[in-house]
């Protein structure tokens, strides 16, 4: 049951091939046989995925039930469940059980959808290899001694693994794309607004995006369907209708037009990636695309400015952190200042507080002006560089990442060097365009992801040209070997 | 721009975070690199470009002055580290 497919599973559960509770069952028994090896999951939810799934089996026995009804998915732990110990991969939330559903585990609930568990992180999501979790570093399943690229590492090697079919995911400058490109999966980040972020723990707030990992472009548009949704209690949340994102898979794409970007095959992009990824762009030329080259000119500022905004916005999120209201309180505070300083001390790890304190520089007075008033002009220019693309194309194609995934330690000395790794996915977040990540070949037996970019809400665009390589490849179907020894 | 210890001393007491002085020297070094990354914003020229604050220049939304969250006060402060008779508890403050 493990190898199929999310449409696979919804196509099994309607046919009686399995019960959700056999299913579910399936999947605790993987994730308690196998995870050891990964660490993919911070916390289990056996009883709770098993009163879902019976509750599931008996909606599903009415008739009528939802699609993902029945289906076991895994969440990142960055979005608050009910009842349940949400982490986001740091000490300081390590006790803390949520009081509430985020809109989007509340919209997968309400679906019939199974909660399996929730998924290792970079705490706070600030990492882009999994390796600054409070609960230790997860494994990439094709290699274990690399990492599975972050921050949503947890959910990447879950699926990867073949511990869930499917996992929610949030990505601020490359967490969903980046690991799905280094785990062999396909993963989306939607269009800024278009998932609620409500209940999601902020990082960075007019970047952050909550989107799924899946191994096919058809298992995430039927997620998409259930994470999609106008909610007033995001006030960013855009109102607008909610597509069916499978509706659109099976459109031809002849006439399509795919920019590609210069830029984005400049220095410092393995060149065997690189390889791979011109020929995955040469079979869309076979599918009856025409390839177009362009220029995005602001590229090279995206990493400086996004390291000024994201910084500054996680300076200012994670001030709740206090110890006062809920989360970690250091043992004997001797007044209120020493609670604030030994509880953030000793709650957050090193990269959090590196961010914290870039952050608070980029604030400070003097400097306002020279930093986030300058990177939110930059931002603007990013923006712009896209939307004149965007006349002329109908997608944007290059690298997700510069090379396969890289072995533990390799880049956790230099933060640039690790902060390089999201290089060709962190101008989406700025200009808060959708993006996406399938897998298009190996190198060294290591999986590489091409990223495909698309304008303001093109969500069934970007699935429906991911699905239409996918009809044609067999990338997608590779599986990791370490989950199926 | 380079960074130096009394700079991150002060960046470190505004954000309420203890760095030692033994891990001051490298938080300085680590931190002095990504200012390093970061400035090369300063060479662009932004002259009469609006801010970028939402990516579709989204404004925020007004809604009635209506009730529409029920008192969870028990619930939630029953997370708190330290909480009696609905109130948070913090070391005392004024003697």
């Amino acid at each position: 049951m493990h190898t199929k497919t999310i449409a696979e599973l919804v196509q099994g559960l309607r046919s009686k091939a399995f019960s959700s509770v056999e299913l579910t069952r399936h999947y605790l028994e993987r994730i308690q046989a196998r995870d050891a090896t990964y660490n993919s999951y911070i916390t289990v939810t056996p009883e709770l995925a098993l009163a879902q799934a019976e509750a599931a089996d008996a909606r599903l026995a009415q008739g009528d039930a939802p699609a993902l009804c029945g289906v076991p998915i895994a969440h990142k732990d960055i979005f608050c469940t009910n009842g349940v110990r949400t982490s986001c991969g740091s000490k300081m939330l390590d006790n803390f059980i949520a009081p509430y559903d985020a809109t989007i585990v509340d919209n997968y609930r309400r679906a019939g959808a199974v909660t399996l568990g929730k998924t290792n992180m970079d705490e706070f999501a600030m990492g882009s290899s999994n390796e600054t979790s409070y609960y230790g570093p997860v494994k990439n399943p094709w290699a274990t001694d690399c990492v599975p690229g972050g921050s949503s590492g947890g959910s990447a090697a879950a699926v990867s693994a073949l511990l869930a079919p499917g996992a929610t995911a949030s990505d601020t400058g490359g967490s969903i794309r980046q690991p799905a490109a280094l785990c062999g999966l396909t993963g989306i980040k939607p269009t800024y607004g278009r998932v609620s972020r409500w209940g999601m723990i902020a990082f960075a707030s007019s970047l952050d995006q909550a989107g799924v990992l899946t191994r096919t472009a058809e298992d995430a548009a039927l997620m998409m369907n259930d994470l999609a949704s106008y909610d007033p209690k995001d006030s960013t949340c855009v109102e607008m209708p909610v597509p069916d994102y499978t509706a659109e898979l099976n459109n031809p794409i002849k006439g399509l037009t795919i920019g590609v970007p210069k830029e984005y095959f400049s220095e410092g992009l393995d060149p065997k990636t690189a390889q791979i990824v011109e020929d995955a762009i040469k079979l869309y030329e076979q599918l009856g695309a025409t390839i177009k080259s362009i220029s995005l000119p602001h590229t090279h500022l995206a990493v400086p400015a996004y390291y000024v905004i994201a910084p500054a916005e996680c300076s200012a999120n994670l001030s709740r952190f206090d110890g006062v209201r809920y989360g970690y309180r250091c043992e004997d505070p001797k007044d209120l200042t020493d609670m604030y300083m030994r509880t953030r001390s000793e709650g957050f790890g090193e990269e959090v507080k590196r961010r914290i304190l870039v952050g608070t520089y980029a604030l400070s007075t003097g400097y306002y002006d020279a930093y986030y008033n300058k990177a939110q002009q930059v931002r603007r220019l990013i923006k712009r560089d896209f939307v004149e693309a965007f006349e002329s194309v109908d997608v944007i194609m290059g690298p997700t990442s510069p090379s396969p995934a890289f072995a533990f330690g390799a880049k956790t000395k230099d933060p640039v060097a690790m902060y390089l790794e999201d290089i060709y996915t962190i101008a989406t977040n700025l200009a808060g365009l959708p993006g996406l990540s399938i897998p298009c070949g190996l190198v060294d037996n290591k999986p590489v992801g091409l990223q495909l970019i698309g304008d303001y809400f093109a969500e069934s665009k970007l699935l429906n040209v991911a699905h239409q390589f996918q009809q044609a490849t067999d990338h997608h179907q590779q599986v990791a070997p370490s989950a199926l020894d | 721009m380079a960074v130096d210890t009394s700079t991150i001393a002060k960046m470190a007491s505004l954000a309420r975070i203890e760095i030692s002085d033994a891990e001051s020297g490298e938080a300085a070094a680590r931190i002095s690199q990504v200012l390093d990354l970061v400035d090369q914003l300063q060479a662009v020229d932004t002259q009469g470009v609006t801010p970028m604050a939402h990516p579709l220049d989204a404004v925020q939304r007004l809604r009635p002055d209506d009730v529409t969250e029920p008192d969870q006060r028990d619930t939630f402060q029953s997370l708190a580290p330290a909480a009696e008779a609905g109130l948070y508890l913090v070391p005392r403050v004024i003697e």
